[in-house]
């Protein structure tokens, strides 16, 4: 269960050395966009040993973008990068077939390696094709969330991103829908104005009505906001308790359905209460 | 005379310059230097040992890096200079 994932540029030591006081859930090293061609292997060493000096887990997810499989670079992050310390890479301009290689990829590399752990995958969807095969990237075994990358979407479709977001509105539905029917982390588009505080959260809260949970930052002062929003409200905490009360008293009448402020509570109103409730508790807000 | 530079002169980074020699010469510069000359000088010893490089001049600009960041550069100016980028 993510909020936030923040991408932490991969030839930065200074952000490197400081990417567990973000507060994010996931940090994500960027080996991709963030780092200029002539640099790939001095950030690709730079990432693999900083993992390397981590006595204990200091992140609660540790995600490395690697380049694209249609770059000559993403082989050399693999083999830098995969070890105990990973959990996830993120694999930019995804489709089922580069998805499939990289399946391939990683489990040559853990089982070389001993791993111990299946390293998890989230795909970028950010080609107008990739939008087409959601469904079957989001089913995929390795994938437990899907990130919209809507800046290189919208290059693909030849559009300009505006803050209103109706551009991608088609492949935000597409996502949220895609994700929730293969129950895993629906990740939201980062917000690239930094300066913008109430523009972010006013997208935050677009998105988490489509069905995200959670959203990339690109800077770590987008993290709290993020953080903030991507949890139950104490108003809907409050209301989910209520209705799990009532829900009790109900069962032990034999009742199933009933009646709560006037409104009807059955089975769907009950779990979603429930979901709630476990969000809540799993940050620590009741 | 093949030389291989890595890194920056950002803070917490440090600017690592290789090049080819017949002897080891290692040449350090820091604003930790009174503190720490000694563990940077040790980090690149101990890593040019994992190279398999014994003649080689280094010239380390640190800026206050840590000691992963101090072989990652190492490791990749090596690389540069070899040729295996």
């Amino acid at each position: 269960m993510r909020r936030s994932l923040l991408f932490i540029p991969g030839n930065n030591p200074a952000m490197l050395q400081n990417s567990d006081v973000f507060e994010s859930d996931a940090v994500i090293f960027d080996l991709e966009d963030a780092v200029s061609v002539t640099e790939k292997d001095s950030a690709r060493n730079l990432v693999s040993l900083y993992l390397a000096s981590l006595k204990k887990r200091v992140h609660k997810e540790v995600v490395v973008r690697i380049n694209g499989l249609d770059t000559p670079f993403y082989g050399d992050d693999l083999k830098a990068v995969a070890c105990g310390r990973l959990d996830t890479i993120m694999l930019p301009k995804a489709s089922v077939t580069y998805l499939r290689e990289l399946d391939s990829l990683l489990g040559e590399i853990e089982r070389e390696r001993g791993l111990n752990k299946k390293i998890a995958v989230i795909p970028i969807i950010e080609l107008a094709a990739s939008v087409l095969e959601i469904e079957e990237i989001a089913k995929y075994p390795r994938v437990n969330g899907v990130l919209l990358g809507a800046e290189d979407l919208s290059g693909d479709l030849g559009v300009m991103r505006t803050k209103e977001g109706n551009e991608i509105a088609y492949p935000r539905m597409r996502l949220a829908y895609a994700c929730a029917a293969y129950k895993i982390d629906a990740i939201d588009t980062p917000f690239t104005d930094t300066a913008d505080g109430e523009g972010l959260e006013k997208d935050c809260r677009y998105a988490g009505n489509l069905g995200f949970n959670s959203k990339a930052a690109i800077h770590p002062n987008q993290v709290p906001v993020i953080n903030s929003v991507f949890v139950p409200s104490q108003k809907s905490i409050e209301w989910a308790l209520r209705v799990e009360e009532a829900a009790r008293t109900a069962s032990r009448k034999g009742l199933g359905v009933f009646s709560l402020d006037g409104k009807m509570v059955d089975k769907p109103v009950i779990s979603r209460a429930a979901k709630i409730i476990e969000k809540a508790r799993a940050y620590g807000l009741i | 005379m093949k030389r291989g530079i890595a890194g920056s002169l950002e803070s917490n980074d440090a600017l690592i310059t290789v090049k080819e020699s017949d002897k080891l010469n290692i040449t350090i510069k820091s604003i930790v230097y009174d503190f720490f000359h000694t563990q940077i000088e040790k980090v690149i010893r101990e890593t040019l040992t994992e190279l398999g490089v014994d003649k080689i001049d280094v010239v380390c600009d640190d800026k206050g890096a840590l000691d992963y960041t101090i072989k990652a550069r190492l490791v990749t100016a090596v690389k540069r200079m070899e040729g295996g980028k």
